[in-house]
């Protein structure tokens, strides 16, 4: 059963990437679709920003993940290199996480 | 990824390779915990592996590995997994003019439509560095993914618990990452706000992965508010 849900959502994402790539160019030109399309990674960048800090499964929470938000947050608004803005989230969620125990 | 104005090409050229190795490097990192915990959820090495070469985007993964993990029905997680994977279609139809692939060309292309070529092929001002972003973005993502992939799942036993190192606050600051350029003006950060506020009122009413696409909601409604083109 897992071996079906694998490959099903492996060909459905497929299947999607490729239509993205080869719809007509007359959906481009839709204003409305360009918009939704601009705005689109915003929205789920944030989403996932919010689920992957709050959520633990379906319950919503505060945990030291916080920390390392706030730490990615402000690496990020000084322009640091990506790496560093990772590394620094992970080591500080690490560190709260370990002089919690 | 921003290129100075007027720099030569092999300068251009070395920052955008620079930028795509430091991408993948991180998403590598990110794809030990995914295999870790895919392995933990109950997929087998070869399952885990496959979703990685096959599937290759994270979020999905995550979402159907997520699913199988809380006890759903791994149907239900392919579901997740390919509406979280919709994103893609609309990355696709804004990268088609710009890699202006067709044949097996497109077939090959399409596999790497993700969040991370996206951002490194649509950032740039000139369609050359955006390219380069898209491919050289590709093969570092790629290779590392399936790497970091296969190291967590089969050393799922020493890295039981991801969340000890942190990978799991990891993936959240990627996001960050690759959300911080597109904040610019009042639009984008209400758009962020609302998503995520939508997004984590979502997390107990919904099944895993759907809260993300409950927030893309917000994405339609803005373009469909007033005083906009």
């Amino acid at each position: 059963m897992i071996w079906v849900g694998v490959l099903l959502g492996c060909t459905g994402c497929y299947l999607l990437k490729l239509a993205g790539l080869s719809l007509p160019v007359t959906w481009l030109v839709r204003p409305r679709l360009q918009r939704i399309a601009a705005v689109m990674p915003v929205a789920l960048l944030s989403a996932l920003i919010g689920v992957q800090t709050f959520a633990a499964g379906q319950r919503v929470g505060f945990d030291a993940r916080v920390v390392g938000l706030a730490v990615a947050g402000f690496a990020v608004w000084r322009k640091w290199p990506f790496l560093v803005v990772v590394g620094l989230a992970a080591g500080s969620t690490a560190l709260v996480r370990w002089s919690l125990r | 990824m921003s290129t100075t104005e007027g720099a030569s090409w092999p300068t251009t050229r070395r920052a955008v390779i620079r930028n795509a190795v430091g991408i993948g490097a991180a998403t590598g990192a990110y794809a030990v915990s995914f295999g870790a915990i895919s392995t933990a959820a109950g997929l087998s090495v070869v399952q885990t592996m496959v979703l990685s070469l096959l599937m290759f985007t994270g979020g999905s993964q995550f979402a159907l590995v997520g699913v199988i993990a809380g006890g759903g029905n791994p149907l239900a997680g392919a579901a997740a997994a390919v509406m979280l994977g919709s994103r893609n279609a609309l990355y696709g139809m804004r990268l088609a003019p710009l890699l202006d692939v067709r044949g097996w060309r497109r077939v090959a292309a399409s596999h790497w439509v993700i969040d991370e070529t996206t951002a490194m092929a649509i950032g740039p001002d000139d369609e050359r560095t955006g390219r380069l972003g898209f491919y050289a973005t590709g093969m570092s993502v790629f290779t590392l993914w399936n790497l970091g992939t296969a190291a967590g799942a089969v050393g799922a036993e020493a890295l039981q618990d991801p969340s000890v190192l942190g990978l799991d606050a990891a993936a959240a600051a990627a996001f960050v990452a690759l959300l911080g350029p597109r904040l610019r003006g009042r639009e984008p950060w209400a758009v962020a706000g609302a998503a995520a506020i939508v997004a984590v009122v979502a997390v107990p009413l919904v099944p895993p992965g759907v809260p993300v696409l409950v927030a893309a909601l917000v994405a339609v409604a803005a373009a469909y508010l007033p005083g906009r083109p």
